[in-house]
């Protein structure tokens, strides 16, 4: 699975940091366990660690993983069951696993996109917990280029996706859009803005 | 640390109710040709997206710092055809050995 070791690495640096703000070993564990988002999480710590308040770190993380809305719109047909079964196969979405389990055209496949998702979940967990019990020894994460991990895992997956001149079209616009959006809205607006790209497909 | 809790349980009931949504709202209906077309293309938008914002987004300010050139050595193994594991672990040791050399 080389799903896991990037997960593991970068839920490691989420438990240092965790650590290294004083939220002890409960806190990070949780929030691993029961929200699973590195994006969201990270975005989190930096706000309350900055001094920050409850309201703008809320918002910051619901503003960060408003993709996981269109992604989720994806995936439904994909998903069995009645509604609370379809909300809980519906918690599998995160990037790298919904991204392996597209199969092009807007379909996905459901066992690959859950299967991914486990071992994916261990790793975030166990890393986090290693991390936030580590804390000191390991030191500053970026000191080991752990921050380069998920985007080279996500150019990695990026690679399968442009299979047609449409989805380089696609891809092209929302690297503009969300270089352009960067300096000038809140962290997590210039990726759903870049989601924009995809009504390329509009076209017939 | 209250402040910490309350961020917690409310990030992770904001997120589980994003990411059921869809799946609810939509159920198992098939979605129309025009929006399964949009959907297609949503995987390039989004990944693009995330990695631009990770690589040159820091604090709201456009940056090329010592993760771009990991990202760049990743994407050269990638265009060599090389497993997705060593472009991953070459984007981590090229960003740590700019840090350790700069």
């Amino acid at each position: 699975m080389p799903l896991v070791l990037p997960t593991l690495a970068v839920g490691v640096s989420f438990g240092v940091l965790a650590h290294s703000l004083g939220w002890g070993l409960a806190a990070p564990v949780a929030f691993s366990a029961f929200t699973f988002s590195g994006s969201a999480q990270f975005a989190v710590a930096s706000i309350l660690g900055a001094g920050g308040g409850v309201a703008a770190a809320v918002a910051a993380a619901v503003l960060v993983n408003a993709r996981f809305l269109p992604m989720g719109i994806a995936v439904a047909p994909a998903l069995e069951g009645g509604r609370l079964r379809r909300a809980l196969e519906g918690q599998a979405v995160v990037d790298a696993s919904w991204a392996l389990a597209s199969r092009g055209e807007g379909r996905f496949d459901r066992e690959l996109l859950i299967g991914a998702t486990l071992p994916q979940f261990a790793a975030w967990f166990g890393g986090t917990v290693i991390g936030a019990l580590a804390g000191d020894a390991v030191g500053d994460p970026e000191r080991f280029g752990l921050d380069a991990i998920f985007p080279a895992f996500f150019l990695a997956l990026l690679v399968d996706e442009i299979r047609t001149s449409r989805a380089l079209a696609a891809a092209l616009v929302a690297a503009a859009l969300a270089l352009a959006l960067v300096p000038v809205t809140p962290p997590g607006v210039p990726v759903i803005a870049a989601c924009a790209a995809a009504l390329l497909g509009l076209r017939p | 640390m209250k402040t910490v809790w309350i961020s917690i349980v409310a990030v992770s009931v904001a997120n589980a109710v994003i990411k059921a949504a869809g799946p609810v709202l939509v159920g198992g209906r098939e979605l129309p040709a025009r929006a399964r077309g949009v959907i297609g293309l949503l995987a390039p938008a989004l990944l693009t997206a995330l990695v631009v914002s990770e690589v040159f987004g820091e604090d709201g300010r456009v940056t090329v710092d010592a993760s771009a050139l990991g990202v760049l050595a990743a994407a050269a193994v990638l265009a060599l055809r090389g497993p997705i594991v060593l472009a991953v672990a070459v984007a981590a040791a090229v960003t740590a050995l700019t840090r350790a050399l700069a």
